[in-house]
């Protein structure tokens, strides 16, 4: 089987500084795999240069075996790859369901997309009571709830999710990376990038550890939360 | 007095004894106005029309009783046989206040102006000063009377032929309103008109009615828009084949036309663009070289159906090659780089003389002499008489340029429903996001430019006809400020607004000519104010009211509620 995702010796360049450095991974369909590292390991340059909004200066990316990295952003989307970027980036002064609308922007099964509308309502629910409401006007952790369907109204094979739970409360993290086992359960495989270590691992079933670039460590999540360095440089275990 | 706002709509009956006196001053008011306005205002009969005859009311002392009546009517809602009706939706008390202001200004105007034009006041008759006595007892009873709680008027349902029929009588009110606010010649009756006509609208606003007829509008958007075509094209019928107001309409719908394209680019883009004139021009320019003036330079002179998609393709095409280098970086280097195209199309024009480069513009002359349009058989410069009225060459451009209008706001607001215009709110709420979301963010940003080229460069082929010549100096940067202006002025991202921004934006400075020096400056002035006092625009597009009112969260939800409704 051929994985649903294959990155292979990616390099990607902001000028003469070199963000991620021949980089290779890949994504199983149906798995979660979670990207972790630190403040500017190249998690975030990784998902941008994927959904194709920044160009690699080397190397390929794979989707459902077919390369992707010279194809226009807005026809990675189509392909079935959708990226809910870092910082949530919602469009705060539509209301929630014109976000989730914009969020199948590709699709033109009309009848199928407000279908769509109410799955993303039963995900989450605060969502529905709140579908008139300026997105700007939420907090984060429904902000997050938000850009995450939003980035499903587009119908992905794959969901990448950038920093899901950055400045999250320890609730609002917990009741996010459950609906990332929810999301796998209806079959999306997801691609995750966590500063969060601990919880990125729990749920994953293969992570890549990236540092200054590069891929340092790899292997399930149960292996890499057993992993000693990991423990000493992400958990904060002695 | 009481300023109470908190009194429920049910104690209307039981109000403070103090404001006894109130509701009969105000009748008193208007009385006294009605009357004056039948008695002879001034002695000089040149001065502002004839007000000089006794029981034949003149132009602006119709517009008086008008004032009155419609004064009476709000009187008669807060007490009296409407009450019960009306009374609870409109806000009578406000309407009276704008309206006693609105016409004592007016009349203190009419005696400045009589007093100013006639060597002194000794010119006024008594009956001025009797309307504005009346106009001064309303304004006081109006501030006596109760503000009162009310039912929102924008949920107020009434059968869907009054609606329609609000509709029709407003269109109407409209039509005769700019015939004869065009028809006065002299500068101070069309101050004192405009000033009546605003204080109307204030009116409309104050007691609610306004938003309740945009709601209805909304209601039915077809209807209006049907109706506002009908009013448009009858305007020609009431002018008894004059010329004068004909020329100043064509100039108007040139106008309103290119800045509803400029408005795709945006209003609905969002893209700065400040050198929109130039594609008019090359329209232009492209339709004077083809054409049959004995000063055309190229020696082809196709049918103008050909030559309008050769200026409109041109257009496009410059549009292409200014907007694709230029689309990919952000918002500030589109305006610096199409504000320089602006300058680079005015100065080309200028040196394409033969001299400093090919012969095809004829430099600083320009081109005259273009011949009428001719389609067919028919020839735009011969009058024609329908229906026992003359219709004069500026007639005839003037229903092609409806035509044109039309065809404009159709391309509009299709693009604006449909899942292209969808991409532009995206872009111009967060093009990264927008990009993530899988919207051609590149694409669709030319798009818009060249659509806004497009239809700049097709009005521009008609332009050159109806102006009968082109010259480098028509296309200066001013123009393409002004057309923003009247987007800004109007409404960015609307068509009634844009309109009616265009509209003002060219009528007045044409009808206030002795203004004309000072006339940047009241722009400028407006502008600074509107910015100040409705940053949206005179008609606000309800996304756009939410961008500068973001703090307002109930204004919010129900605004959004409404866009939601609509999608659906």
């Amino acid at each position: 089987m051929t994985a649903l995702l294959e990155i292979r010796d990616l390099e990607v360049a902001y000028g003469k500084i070199v963000a991620v450095k021949r980089i290779s991974f890949s994504v199983e369909q149906g798995q979660v795999v979670s990207l972790i590292g630190t403040n500017g390991a190249g998690k975030t340059t990784t998902l941008r240069t994927i959904s194709g909004l920044l160009r690699p200066t080397y190397g390929e990316i794979l989707f459902q075996g077919q390369r992707i990295d010279q194809v226009p952003a807005h026809d990675i989307v189509t392909m079935g790859l959708a990226h809910s970027p870092e910082g949530r980036r919602i469009f705060p002064r539509l209301s929630v369901e014109e976000n989730l609308r914009l969020g199948a922007f590709t699709r033109n099964d009309h009848a199928a997309v407000r279908a769509d509308l109410d799955a993303a309502y039963d995900l989450f629910p605060i969502l529905g009571e709140r579908r008139k409401q300026p997105a700007g006007t939420f907090s984060g952790g429904e902000q997050q709830m938000l850009a995450m369907g939003r980035a499903m109204m587009s119908k992905p094979k794959l969901l990448m999710l950038d920093e899901p739970s950055m400045g999250l409360s320890p609730i609002m993290m917990k009741r996010i990376m459950s609906t990332v086992t929810e999301l796998q359960k209806q079959g999306t495989t997801i691609l995750l990038v966590e500063q969060n270590a601990q919880a990125a691992l729990k749920r994953a079933d293969y992570g890549y550890v990236l540092e200054v670039g590069k891929i340092v460590l790899s292997g399930t999540g149960r292996e890499l939360l057993s992993n000693d360095e990991v423990r000493k440089a992400y958990l904060g275990e002695d | 007095m009481s300023e109470v706002k908190t009194q429920p709509a049910d104690s209307v009956v039981a109000q403070p004894a103090e404001n006894r006196v109130a509701w009969p001053l105000g009748i008193a008011g208007v009385v006294l106005l009605i009357a004056g306005s039948f008695l002879s205002w001034s002695y000089d009969r040149k001065i502002l029309g004839d007000l000089s005859i006794i029981g034949n009311p003149g132009g602006l002392q119709r517009l008086t009783i008008i004032g009155a009546v419609l004064s009476l009517v709000l009187l008669l809602a807060v007490k009296g046989p409407l009450t019960s009706k009306i009374g609870p939706w409109l806000d009578a008390a406000l309407g009276l206040r704008a309206f006693g202001a609105g016409l004592t200004l007016y009349m203190v105007l009419i005696l400045v102006a009589i007093g100013t034009e006639s060597d002194g006041l000794i010119n006024v008759d008594p009956g001025a000063y009797i309307s504005l006595a009346g106009a001064i007892l309303l304004l006081v009873s109006s501030r006596l009377l109760p503000l009162r709680q009310l039912n929102d008027l924008s949920k107020a349902r009434v059968a869907g032929w009054a609606e329609i029929l609000a509709i029709a009588v407003t269109m109407a009110a409209i039509l005769f309103g700019a015939a004869y606010a065009l028809g006065l010649t002299d500068a101070w009756s069309f101050i004192v008109c405009l000033v009546f006509f605003a204080t109307v609208v204030t009116v409309m606003f104050r007691t609610g009615t306004l938003s309740w007829f945009g709601h209805v509008a909304q209601r039915h958007k077809k209807v209006l828009t049907l109706a506002a075509f009908v009013v448009a094209f009858f305007f020609p019928f009431t002018q008894n084949g004059s010329d004068a107001n004909m020329s100043i309409a064509t100039q108007v719908l040139i106008f309103a036309a290119t800045a509803m394209g400029l408005n795709i680019v945006v209003g609905l883009a969002g893209l700065l663009d400040l050198g929109y004139i130039a594609f008019l021009g090359s329209g232009a320019y492209v339709a004077a070289m083809l054409s049959e003036s004995a000063f055309a330079t190229i020696n082809w002179h196709p049918p103008f159906p050909i030559v309008v998609l050769l200026g409109a393709c041109t257009a496009a095409t410059l549009g292409l090659i200014i907007g694709s280098p230029t689309l990919r970086v952000s918002g500030d280097y589109l305006a610096i780089v199409t504000l320089g195209f602006g300058e680079i199309f005015r100065l080309t024009m200028f040196n394409l003389d033969g001299t400093n480069g090919p012969l095809l513009t004829n430099g600083p002359n320009g081109i005259p002499g273009i011949p009428e349009l001719q389609i067919g058989g028919f020839n735009f410069g011969d009058p024609h008489t329908i229906a026992g009225i003359e219709l004069g060459r500026f007639s005839n451009y003037y229903f092609l340029l409806l035509l044109l209008i039309g065809f404009v706001i159709l391309v509009f607001s299709r693009l604006n429903d449909s899942r292209i215009g969808r991409g532009w709110v995206a872009i111009r709420e967060d093009e990264k996001a927008a990009e993530a979301m899988g919207v051609n963010v590149f694409g669709l940003k030319i798009l818009a430019f060249a659509i806004g080229a497009f239809l700049a460069g097709l009005a521009g082929t008609i332009k050159a006809h109806q102006d009968v010549a082109v010259s480098p100096d028509q296309y200066i940067f001013l123009e393409s400020a002004f057309l923003l202006a009247a987007i800004v002025l109007g409404g960015m991202g609307t068509i009634a607004g844009v309109l009616l921004g265009a509209t003002i934006l060219k009528l007045l400075p044409e009808k206030l000519r002795f203004f004309s020096e000072y006339r940047l400056l009241m722009f400028g002035l407006l502008l600074v104010l509107m910015m100040r006092f409705r940053p949206e625009g005179l008609v606000a597009s309800r996304r756009r009211q939410l961008e500068f009112h973001e703090e307002d969260e109930e204004l919010a939800v129900a605004i959004e509620s409404e866009l939601v409704e609509e999608a659906r």
